[in-house]
């Protein structure tokens, strides 16, 4: 069995089921965990509306300290989209979900996606400098944060590389970007990662929490 | 076998001139890698060399691999280069049988001792030594006994360089390559089912030239013909880079000639020069005839999943093992759930009780 061979199979299988069980166990973790009882009256009769509110002001960038996070606020999207773009347009990527799904949908020319993934790459290296440089950054940033930036970066990279028929031979390079790719699912559930998930029900949840006690955050 | 004539003589007391044969040389030297200076080292050496005698084992194979190099459209210069070997033993082409023909192959490998081609085309079963036999003898008792003094052995097509199709699971003859067998002898692998005519004369013509073998890769392919991949020169590669796809065999894409990497083809795994050397004389190719090619010159080609699934399709082994390890995280979660509703609960009652 070529590296090839591992990665398209066996390699591929491990790594879903490990994204499986380890989704499957945050999530049920979460929604079932025990939630303090809140004593208090509510300041609203409904508090979808607060929840939406929140899930909106969330992502954008604190109007107190706009000027300053600004440029790393609107990056950190421009950056996401690439890395959306490229996984998730790709003509070959497209192909692989459709034989899960059964359905795929119209990709974007190559040159796009490479673009794409050069943005995402570019701009991630970039925030990951100013994550070591800048003292606070530095500060609150740990293990998980780099290890989450490394998987995402070399994942792209190598993608790029085999694409392009650059570096090693192409069954190798491809076969390195698979399991870049698939190293980077098995760590999904366990790292900050997870956040794709998580990020719209949490804010949807302090939304209510805080709709509940009047608060407009 | 007694014919000492060298392959200038050869060709040209056949009717092929002196220009002809130069444009061959040429083509070669080109297909070989070598500067232009070399087409006339290259004319020389054939010119004068001496009928190196070759010795053409067939074991577990469909005569595809002769056929490909003798049943062209028309008698080709490539299919000459017979005329520039002395095959001594070839059970398929020779006009001898039974014993006269084992005797003709004794006999070249005593008069040639150290010093002949052997080319075997065809996997070598190793589970039972009655599964393939020649005159009485195993496959495997055949090519070592054969192997053991030649100079070189060329493996041509891809059941002797990988086993091919009868190595294929669930492999009943236990087909392994020549390789696998043979361990002490340099040994070139052209591959290819079959492979490309003028790539088994053009390495006939590399050793002709220069009494050595070409350059390998790690897979022991020529180097010069198998240095890149069909996607890498593939007239449908533009179309690729701009991610036009035919998305069945007959729709636009098909029609207008687009890339076929979404029906299949397997050109961007696949080191063959079918590309650019193409078949029937330079006519075409699979992709040219709008198929994927198969990769059929990369080992295992015929057990790495459907022909007609994408390169980056991935062999998923089941969705009940995903639904289980979905189901095995959820038990997990509420297991951990319960685990901290417990020690919260103990918590709260520790801190009732210290504050009464």
């Amino acid at each position: 069995m070529t590296l090839l061979d591992f990665a398209r199979g066996p390699g591929l299988q491990i790594s879903f089921i490990i994204l499986m069980f380890g989704v499957s166990w945050r999530l049920a973790g979460t929604v079932l965990q025990r939630y303090s009882i809140d004593n208090s009256p509510g300041r609203h009769q409904s508090t979808v509306i607060d929840s939406l509110r929140t899930m909106v002001v969330r992502s954008m960038p604190v109007h107190q300290f706009e000027k300053h996070i600004k440029l790393q606020h609107y990056s950190g999207y421009l950056w996401h989209i690439g890395l959306f773009t490229s996984v998730l347009m790709f003509a070959p990527h497209i192909q692989l979900f459709k034989s899960v799904l059964g359905f795929g949908w119209p990709a974007l020319p190559n040159s796009v996606i490479l673009i794409c993934a050069s943005l995402a790459i570019a701009i991630l290296l970039g925030l990951t400098i100013r994550r070591l440089t800048h003292p606070v950054h530095r500060l609150i940033s740990t293990a998980d944060d780099y290890i989450s930036v490394f998987l995402t970066v070399f994942a792209l990279l190598t993608g790029i590389l085999a694409y392009s028929h650059l570096g090693l031979r192409y069954e190798l390079m491809l076969a390195i970007h698979l399991l870049s790719a698939e190293a980077l699912i098995i760590w999904f559930p366990f790292g900050k990662l997870i956040h794709t998930l998580m990020i719209f029900p949490s804010r949807y949840q302090i939304g209510a929490t805080y709709g509940h006690r009047g608060v407009k955050a | 076998m007694g014919d000492k004539r060298s392959l200038g003589d050869l060709l040209f007391s056949q009717g092929v001139s002196r220009r002809g044969f130069m444009k061959y040389c040429a083509t070669l030297t080109s297909l070989m890698a070598l500067p232009p200076a070399m087409i006339s080292r290259v004319a020389m050496a054939l010119e004068q060399a001496r009928r190196p005698s070759v010795i053409w084992l067939s074991f577990q194979e469909c005569t595809g691999c002769t056929e490909s190099l003798t049943r062209a459209h028309a008698p080709t210069i490539e299919s000459l280069i017979f005329d520039a070997i002395s095959l001594d033993y070839h059970h398929t082409l020779q006009a001898a049988a039974g014993d006269a023909a084992e005797s003709a192959r004794l006999s070249a490998m005593q008069e040639n001792k150290g010093s002949y081609l052997l080319v075997v085309d065809g996997s070598i079963p190793l589970g039972n030594a009655g599964f393939s036999t020649i005159a009485g003898v195993s496959n495997v008792d055949m090519l070592r006994e054969t192997a053991k003094d030649a100079a070189a052995i060329i493996a041509v097509g891809s059941c002797a360089a990988f086993g091919g199709l009868p190595h294929a699971k669930p492999n009943p003859t236990g087909a392994v390559s020549v390789e696998e067998v043979i361990t002490d002898k340099p040994i070139i692998n052209i591959p290819g089912c079959p492979p490309i005519p003028i790539v088994i004369s053009g390495v006939l013509a590399h050793y002709l030239t220069f009494g050595t073998i070409p350059e390998l890769d790690s897979l022991k392919r020529p180097i010069v013909f198998y240095g890149q991949t069909i996607h890498d020169r593939c007239y449908r590669r533009p179309f690729y880079d701009k991610g036009q796809y035919a998305e069945t065999f007959d729709d636009e894409g098909a029609r207008k000639g687009w890339c076929l990497y979404k029906l299949g083809c397997k050109g961007p795994l696949t080191y063959n020069a079918c590309a650019t050397l193409k078949w029937n004389a330079g006519t075409s190719f699979p992709i040219g005839s709008g198929h994927g090619c198969l990769g059929c010159s990369e080992p295992n080609f015929w057990d790495k999943g459907s022909f007609y699934a994408p390169v980056s399709v991935g062999q998923w082994g089941s969705r009940e093992a995903l639904f289980a390890a979905a189901a095995g995280g959820a038990v997990l979660g509420l297991g951990s759930a319960l685990a901290v509703h417990r020690r919260q609960k103990k918590a709260a009652r520790e801190e009732k009780e210290s504050a009464s």
